[in-house]
């Protein structure tokens, strides 16, 4: 038996993490059937660390002052000690690529590599978000192309214009998603040919769509009361990328960088839970695989659990350093939960689970992690005994009343509403405030009028009026926002 | 299949350019902090890096959010007493804060400054920028230009006392592994055969073993007669010619000791000074120092005395002056060396002896110098040696003179002295 044992001391070499590696990569792939991207697995420093934070985890980013803030500040908070830095970043990338750091000691190594280079790379190779979103095999190469494009245009133009218009598309990264459509793939070489064809082609049609329509008094007249766009666009960068009068080619090419980014880690902010949740159970259960079989010692199954306890913890909401739901520890316990449904189900579980109750729990986890994001994910599998063992109750914040009302708390009658609160506040377009663009007077100002539909009366925050002068700035008329409740009255917020 | 990569010697500043645009972009911002810094610290350990602060709000990116309002419904963990219908207390500052429990407390954070800190040169650079020595171009351009002479590698011709042996040789080496190699190979080909035939009991007198000794020895010699060291080989050690411009200051500096000077003021004035010689060293290679102390005689001292000793008494300024120009005389060629003079005091002098400073000054030390600031701590009434000071400066406009009330008076004297002369 201990003469399977992989090392024994907690310094890791090169040779020790490539051991490590075949051994953990054996038992994902063979005994638990996960299907990975090729892995890269790169060690890095702490300063590196430091770098890939503050470029949001992307291997090689445009320049921007906005990084550099980011990166000032964690340095700061890193140097006084004041926070860690994750063992790990990985990138969502064929390869993948996963950045270890070299503090780490061995145990911490193997828990990254089970984590990061097995969990997430699973991840991202199976879920339906990140297969329609984002197209591991280019992203790279895009973002060499969108550096290289960026620092063309800084020395064609100046780097302050450059920086305006990124500080605008930066704002409105966020609005730069269509939820509905299948991106088309990226890559290097297409994009770089289509992208003078596109700039001299999109300038012609924006021209001929402000083009003055020489057609008769009457015939005009009939068409203004359409509204134009016809169907409001959630999309708003796209729609200024496409219609914005008065943009150039290269900034129309700058904005569309900016959002192919966005649109890249679009499905990372909407499987926050289920992605963590699935990476932690994975390594739980591979190290533990480890274990069994003999690979590595008692010592290091401590150092493993204590770190692993660490990430899991849950806070309760009274104590000071809570600070919301943590998507690990959530993320896991669900995770393990499906899999005591399938393999130990009680009666309750038969109730609610009927389908997967007694289950082949790889088949299910599988299709789990596949097919849902975290909205649906919880709305779909959070068990009665989860909701239990987290003591968790929702709370109704409404301003017109003194006091905030609890609405369910874990207990039979409450378990529902539970369920679809908790969900609820994992669906991105509740979180994020639903702004699309309405109309464009295109016969007179050429304003632009956005449309706020506000959900449960919730108003937009103080930045409003700063955004919408970001939005002037790339739209190049006036821009008016105005909200609509839900009983739709429409009133003006805002004009720029 | 995985691949494992050590990333650790790769460049590690790839942060270094967006760093850089962010401290270029918050300038203004930056420039009031570290004038703050400037003011409120003790000036003696500005010379490593800063802590500077912006209001966080001047540099946050904006995004659609939700503000305060409205209703909202969220899920907590860890209940252990609530029932539904309860009604809870709306905790401290939990309306905006956004989960409406246990996050009192957040809200307030949004407001701290964004503190960070400088290096030493960006520091410096933004302490000192739009500031100018005075005289400086001019002064450039009148240096005389020194040559010295600069190693640049290395050259395949030169004169003999150049020639650098090991690289010489070295080449020999390489020409001659290069040149025999082809032959070597042979005679190893040849004694393989050799020793086969030897072995299959050839006798020695069989031609073919005569043939290839022969050959073997031919091969060999030819591969003595490859020269030792050709002409090829030599290398020498290049050397080129770079201007320098003249880069060398000197500071003098005056400061009244007397009894009517105590350790406040000295300090005050030693600030004065220490920002001169930050000032001069971003512009000067190399920098000496001088101490003059004063009281009825003057003194040269090293830093420690002129800074720190006590001495009482009256006050003769003119003392000071003559010192400062012998040791100038002496010492400092004008013509080599840039000349910067800082002197201290409280204003108190011996009244006969101003019209002597006026006239040691705007006849002998002026000619001499690049640039001579006064200034006086005193928060009295200026006397006599301010007045006489006054005709000084309308003699030579690269006189100056300010008057500095307390700690936060000197950075901005400074600055009003060295300001950028609009041409």
């Amino acid at each position: 038996m201990t003469g399977r044992v992989i090392s024994d001391s907690s310094e890791w070499s090169f040779p020790l993490l490539e051991r490590f590696d075949q051994e953990i990569g054996r038992i994902a792939h063979e005994v638990y059937g996960l299907d990975t991207y090729a892995n890269q697995i790169e060690v890095i420093s702490s300063e590196q660390m430091i770098d890939a934070y503050s470029s949001v985890g992307l291997p090689i980013s445009y320049h921007h002052w906005s990084f550099g803030k980011q990166f000032v500040a964690t340095e700061q908070t890193y140097r006084r000690g004041q926070m860690g830095l994750a063992y790990e970043i990985v990138i969502n990338s064929d390869p993948c690529i996963a950045y270890l750091m070299e503090e780490n000691t061995l145990p911490m190594q193997a828990l990254v590599i089970a984590h990061a280079c097995y969990g997430h790379n699973s991840f991202f190779k199976g879920n339906y978000l990140f297969r329609t979103w984002t197209s591991a095999d280019a992203i790279i190469d895009y973002l060499v192309f969108a550096r290289k494009y960026i620092a063309h245009c800084e020395e064609r133009y100046g780097q302050e214009e450059v920086e305006l218009l990124l500080d605008s598309c930066h704002a409105l990264m966020n609005h730069g998603v269509d939820r509905y459509k299948r991106p088309s793939p990226l890559s290097m070489a297409e994009e770089q040919k289509r992208q003078e064809e596109r700039e001299a082609y999109l300038q012609s049609q924006v021209n001929d769509l402000w083009r003055t329509l020489p057609v008769s008094a009457s015939s005009s007249g009939a068409r203004t009361d359409g509204r134009w766009p016809s169907e409001p666009q959630e999309n708003i960068l796209y729609f200024i990328e496409k219609n914005a009068p008065l943009l150039e080619p290269w900034q129309r090419e700058v904005v569309r960088i900016v959002r192919k980014i966005g649109q890249y880690f679009y499905p990372q902010r909407q499987t926050q839970v289920m992605n963590e949740g699935w990476a932690t159970f994975w390594h739980y259960t591979l190290m533990n695989h480890l274990y069994d079989e003999g690979f590595v010692t008692d010592g290091f199954m401590m150092e493993f659990l204590q770190s692993h306890t660490n990430v899991v913890a849950q806070p309760p909401f009274d104590v000071p350093w809570y600070s919301g739901i943590n998507p690990y520890a959530l993320g896991f316990a669900m995770m393990r939960d499906l899999r005591r449904i399938c393999e130990s189900p009680t009666d309750e579980d038969r109730h609610w689970f009927p389908d997967i109750a007694g289950g082949d729990w790889l088949k299910v986890l599988d299709f789990a992690m596949r097919n849902f994001k975290d909205e649906s994910f919880i709305a779909q599998y959070l068990s009665p005994r989860l909701m239990r063992d987290f003591h968790f109750f929702a709370v109704r914040d409404d301003d017109r009343e003194e006091t905030l009302e609890v609405r369910a708390i874990h207990e039979e009658q409450g378990y529902r509403v539970l369920r679809q609160a908790l969900a609820d506040q994992y669906n991105l377009g509740n979180r994020e405030p639903n702004i699309q663009v309405f109309n464009v007077d295109r016969r007179g100002d050429r304003s632009l009028t956005l449309r706020h539909f506000r959900h449960n009366r919730r108003p937009l925050g103080e930045t409003t009026d700063e955004m919408l002068r970001h939005i002037r700035r790339l739209w190049g008329f006036d821009v008016r926002l105005e909200a609509v409740d839900e009983q739709g009255r429409v009133h003006l917020v805002g004009e720029a | 299949m995985s691949h494992l990569i050590d990333r650790r010697l790769n460049g590690k500043n790839k942060s270094a350019v967006n760093r850089a645009r962010f401290i270029r972009r918050y300038k203004t911002q930056l420039k009031r902090a570290v004038s703050d810094a400037v003011n409120h610290r003790s000036i003696t350990d500005i010379d490593s890096g800063e802590k500077v602060g912006i209001p966080s709000r001047d540099i946050s990116e904006p995004v659609f959010h939700h503000g305060p309002g409205g209703t909202r419904d969220m899920v907590h963990p860890g209940n252990k007493d609530f029932l539904p219908g309860d009604r809870i207390q709306r905790p401290e500052g939990g309306a905006g804060g956004g989960s409406g429990k246990g996050k009192a407390g957040n809200s307030g954070q949004g407001e701290d400054d964004f503190v960070f800190e400088l290096s030493r040169e960006e520091f410096m650079d933004l302490l000192f920028e739009d500031l100018e020595l005075p005289r400086l171009v001019r002064n450039q351009l009148m240096g005389t230009t020194e040559f010295k002479s600069v190693r640049a590698g290395y050259a395949t011709d030169g004169s003999p006392s150049n020639i650098d042996v090991v690289r010489s040789l070295k080449g020999g080496i390489a020409r001659r592994t290069a040149l025999g190699g082809p032959h070597r190979a042979r005679i190893r080909e040849l004694e393989e055969e050799l020793a086969t035939l030897l072995a299959a009991g050839v006798e020695e007198t069989d031609p073919r073993v005569i043939e290839i000794r022969e050959e073997i020895d031919r091969l060999k010699t030819r591969i003595a007669a490859l020269p030792f060291i050709d002409t090829f080989d030599l290398r020498y050690q290049s050397f080129v010619k770079q201007p320098e411009p003249t880069s060398k200051a000197v500071m003098l500096c005056i400061m009244d000791v007397s009894g009517s000077m105590d350790q406040v003021r000295k300090n005050l004035a030693k600030r004065f000074f220490i920002l001169l010689y930050l000032f001069l060293q971003r512009n000067y290679d190399k920098i000496d120092l001088v101490f003059v102390r004063h009281h009825t005689i003057a003194q040269e001292v090293n830093e420690q005395e002129f800074f720190y000793s006590r001495e009482t008494g009256g006050t003769v300024v003119s003392s000071a002056l003559h010192l400062a120009y012998d040791i100038l005389r002496e010492r400092y060629d004008p013509s080599v060396w840039n000349i910067y003079a800082a002197q201290a005091s409280d204003g108190d002098n011996w009244d006969s002896d101003s019209a002597l400073c006026r006239d040691l000054l705007i006849n002998r030390l002026m000619p001499l110098m690049r640039y001579y600031a006064y200034v006086e701590i005193t928060p009295r009434q200026h006397q006599s040696l301010w007045f006489a000071y006054q005709e000084v400066k309308a003699a030579h406009p690269h006189f100056a003179m300010e008057e500095i009330g307390g700690a936060s008076d000197i950075y901005p004297v400074f600055r009003e002295l060295f300001r950028r002369q609009e041409a």
